[in-house]
């Protein structure tokens, strides 16, 4: 498969976003004909490091790269996509890029149809020209065909499978006939499992071709089965690069989320109380979210009274979902009981009534009224939802400031909320504060389960602690029970008793905080515990 | 791998057509109502309708383009009625007369057309997503600079120097300008009488003109530019489409469009209200598009050619009718006005109505698919 000339190659690259680094000091080499796995967590630098190979103007704008990039052993520096494109490199973005009212062969070929030249060119320029309908038929049935897969390329790309817009992705870059270097981003993970295995067969007869690929999943089977080689991303780092010839499964997921030896077995420490005879607070039943990019398929869960529950799993595997839905902010279906009572999806209000609370991740959006006092955000949601901090005079209700600045001190001062006062601006707090904020908003609605999203996206170091000191504590002290949902592993480690790993729309597993950290690696990349031939995942 | 095409429930299917035309229905039951009550005769009802499909269509055809490029309904079209009014007062100043009048007039509002659809285009793009509103609102602004040139300007920086034309304090341009030496001079051309119903064919053949250039414009590469552009701006970017200037060009179009329309229009009308002609442009080119069925998205030659009739058969019945119904003509008059302005209404909340439904049907289907899938992959 793999041959000697070395088609792309990064050397030394490095990349910081201000004060963060990226990447460090990354190399690695492609070869004609060679399809290299590149995996890591979300915030590995996958992403970043597949930018700068392809001229992104977020990397651009931001101060550029260190290290160099070699395409056929020439030294290539790429300003624009335009300009990688043109030297032979195609990417495949996650998110689709087509017009959905377009047929596939008009996606296929979208602004590089070909024309049939006419007098008026000279005068209105090449794009008064009208398309020549059965060439560019010819070239998407080309581009199909070297994939190797039929599809019906005259219909709407709004009525096909999501799998064969996924086709007419790749078709699109195959089409340019320069291009020699194709980036894959998760091509697999909106796929079910035979289209999965259509795409890996076609992306092996591409390959065959003299094709280079970078194969970026988080499903290592996948990347097993397919690729020649793995370089595995943790922290920016290259922490591995390896045939896949010469691993196995559960070596390359150790290497994705293995910190240090010493944070792994940090959450062995302190006292886990089992919850495993205590009340079922919440019942979640086959549970489906419409949300965009987060989209929940089927998840039945079980909420234990007094315990905090993590929601774990990668970007887009729809954890995020989860309480999105629970809570109705999403259009969400199936059934869920709370302490025994039937309680209708959809229906934030009644949600928040029964005495669930949600800490959205979208601070900024959802979470707080910016141009409201610090104050009058923490006490919203009860003054709304519970009557709280309101006196009557006559048959008026008056919003009762003292009580609501009481509040607010009381929260200033144990969750340490950095402000000037209690009646300044949401908007003008930091991010971390306005994380604060939105905690001693859920907690004052004293709820008796509390949904909290990201808690410390965003936020620095020691805010962290501070954030999830005050989960811990209030865990403790008001016997509420909590469900964290978070991309870092390390952290729901630390305050979580269980964990349930969320992987595309459904529960991998539930693990005690305890478990070893490959286990969770595992889970995340849809390989279930045990074997590494792994048979899907369990319950 | 098996394409598991989830159909659309049948039930829906008439659902969908029923929404899609119901506004033509309801007309076509107003007009046949309206006509009924009137009591006009066969032929004053055929010959009313072939004379004003020859006076209004063309000014429909410029609301096409930008509907194509996904900017909606291009209410800014007042800005090329506008142009062609004053080219039409030089050239009547100018005491060029008849079809060569015509044309000079049509070429003479070209630039200036141009000029303001660029303008137009400009604002417009920074106004993505509300581009409706904000080109009403810049037909308002637009009248301001053009009751300022026409009633200041004319005559005093602009030379004007027939009496006929001029206020008689010097400058400005009359309330009324009569076009009788170019009055029919395109309907003239060529007229033809079957039985004693007269066709206009030369209006017919240049707008049959037109139609057919807006056929061919769709397939060519900046039709299907601009049909990606209305679909998807973020991907039509992505794919190196200069979106801007794609949309610049689809209002500039319109706008040249529009000029020539309300030319056509007022040759036949054969008078020129000088401060109020375009208005009515805008709004009943508009409301006679809904009319025939056409959305804020999607707009076709039928929907254009059907909305004339419905909307027009309507209009001038009406007052006919209102006199029929309660003695009065202004009844009607008034009648045919706010059933216009309803009409922009109805058709922009149904719109809306018509999507999210659409969604929620989106997104139920791709749930279905969902599980279709997995229940064979499992």
């Amino acid at each position: 498969m793999t041959d000697n000339s070395t088609l792309f190659r990064c050397e030394g690259i490095s990349k910081s976003f201000g004060e963060s680094q990226v990447l460090s000091d990354v190399s690695f080499s492609v070869g004609a004909g060679e399809v290299v796995a590149l995996v890591g967590e979300n915030g590995a630098g996958k992403s970043t490091l597949m930018n700068i190979c392809f001229g992104m103007p977020s990397i651009i704008n931001t101060g550029g790269y260190s290290g160099r990039l070699f395409l056929d052993d020439q030294h290539a520096n790429f300003k624009s996509p335009k300009e990688a494109l043109e030297a032979g490199i195609g990417m495949v973005h996650q998110e689709f890029s087509l017009i959905p009212g377009f047929t596939g062969t008009e996606n296929i070929l979208l602004n590089r149809e070909p024309v049939i030249s006419s007098v008026l060119e000279s005068v209105f320029g090449p794009r008064i020209n009208a398309l020549d309908r059965p060439k560019m038929e010819e070239r998407s049935t080309a581009a199909l065909g070297k994939l190797g897969v039929r599809l019906d390329a005259g219909e709407p790309v709004s009525r096909m499978p999501v799998g064969h817009k996924q086709f007419l992705e790749i078709a699109r870059e195959i089409d340019r006939s320069q291009t020699r270097l194709l980036v894959l981003d998760e091509p697999t993970a909106v796929l079910t499992e035979s289209e999965a295995s259509i795409l890996i067969e076609a992306i092996r007869k591409l390959a065959s071709s003299g094709l280079g690929i970078i194969f970026i999943s988080h499903r290592l089977r996948e990347v097993m089965e397919l690729c020649d080689k793995v370089v595995v991303l943790r922290d920016g780092h290259k922490v591995a690069e390896m045939p896949t010839s010469q691993t196995s499964v559960r070596e390359i997921a150790s290497y994705m989320v293995l910190r240090d030896k010493q944070k792994g077995g940090e959450a062995d420490s302190g006292g886990r109380r089992d919850f495993s005879n205590a009340p079922i607070a919440l019942k979640v039943r086959d549970l489906w979210v419409e949300m965009p990019g987060e989209r929940v398929n089927n998840v039945s869960l079980d909420v234990r009274e007094g315990e905090i529950l993590g929601l774990a799993g990668l970007a887009g595997q729809g954890k995020l979902g989860i309480p999105a839905g629970i809570m109705g902010l999403k259009l969400s279906g199936g059934s869920m009981e709370f302490y025994g009572r039937n309680l209708p999806l959809n229906n934030p209000r009644q949600c928040l009534e029964s005495g669930l609370a949600f800490v959205s991740e979208d601070r900024r959006g959802v979470g707080l009224l910016l141009d409201e006092t610090i104050q009058m955000n923490i006490a919203f949601s009860a003054l709304q939802i519970k009557k709280d901090f309101l006196r009557s005079i006559g048959p008026f209700k008056l919003v009762d400031d003292a009580a609501m600045e009481e509040n607010a001190m009381k929260y200033i001062d144990l969750l340490a909320i950095k402000c000037n006062s209690p009646l300044q601006k949401a908007g003008h707090l930091s991010g971390g504060n306005q994380q604060k904020v939105c905690l001693a908003k859920a907690f004052t609605m004293s709820p008796k389960l509390l949904f909290v999203s990201e808690p410390t996206r965003g936020i620095d170091v020691g805010a962290k602690e501070l954030v999830l000191n005050s989960l811990r504590r209030y865990n403790q002290d008001s016997n509420t029970t909590v469900v964290v949902t978070s991309s870092e592993l390390e952290e729901l480690r630390s305050v979580c008793h269980r964990i349930a790993v969320i992987n595309e729309g459904r529960v991998a597993g539930i693990l005690p905080a305890t478990a070893p950290v490959e286990d969770f690696g595992l889970l995340m990349s849809g390989e279930g515990l045990g074997d590494d031939s792994g048979e899907g995942a369990g319950k | 791998m098996s394409t598991n095409q989830i159909a659309v429930p049948s039930g829906h299917k008439l659902e969908t057509f029923l929404l899609n035309s119901i506004i033509p229905i309801i007309f076509l039951v107003l007009s046949a109502g309206a006509i009924y009550l009137s009591g006009y005769s066969a032929p004053y009802v055929i010959q009313e309708m072939f004379t004003r499909l020859g006076r209004n269509l063309f000014l429909i055809l410029a609301l096409l383009i930008p509907i194509m490029a996904g900017m909606g309904l291009n209410f800014g079209m007042v800005l090329g009625a506008m142009a062609g009014q004053i080219a039409l007062i030089l050239v009547v100043d100018w005491a060029v007369v008849g079809l060569p009048g015509l044309m000079l007039t049509a070429i003479i509002s070209i630039p200036i057309a141009i000029v303001s659809g660029i303008l137009c285009g400009l604002v417009l793009n920074r106004a993505k997503g509300s581009e409706m509103v904000t080109s009403l609102i810049l037909g308002f602004f637009a009248k301001g600079i053009y009751d300022l040139t026409v009633l200041y300007g004319m005559g005093s920086i602009i030379p004007i120097s027939s009496p006929d034309l001029v206020l008689s304090r010097g400058f400005g341009i009359r309330n009324a300008v009569s076009l009788i030496e170019t009055r029919g001079a395109l309907d003239q051309m060529i007229m033809l009488n079957i039985k004693g119903i007269q066709i206009p064919l030369g209006t017919y053949l240049i707008i049959a003109l037109f139609a057919l250039l807006i056929v061919w414009f769709r397939r060519t590469k900046l039709g299907q530019d601009m049909r990606a552009v209305s679909q998807s701006m973020t991907v039509a970017q992505a794919a190196g489409i200069n979106v801007d200037r794609t949309r610049l060009i689809a209002i500039v179009i319109s706008t040249v469009l529009a000029g020539f329309g309300q030319i056509i229009y007022l040759q036949n009308m054969g008078t020129l209200s000088t401060y109020n002609s375009q208005d009515q442009a805008g709004m009943y080119a508009i409301a006679a598009l809904l009319v025939g069925g056409a959305s804020v998205t999607r707009a076709t030659l039928v929907n254009a050619v059907v909305g004339v009739l419905l909307f027009h058969i309507l209009f001038f019945s009406a007052p006919m009718a209102g006199k029929a119904i309660a003695g009065k003509a202004e009844i009607g008059e008034y009648f045919r006005v706010f059933v216009a302005y309803g009409v922009i209404a109805a058709a922009l909340v149904l719109h809306a109505w018509r999507r999210r439904r659409g969604e929620a049907l989106a997104a139920r289907m791709a749930s279905a698919q969902q599980a279709q899938a997995e229940g064979g992959t499992a």
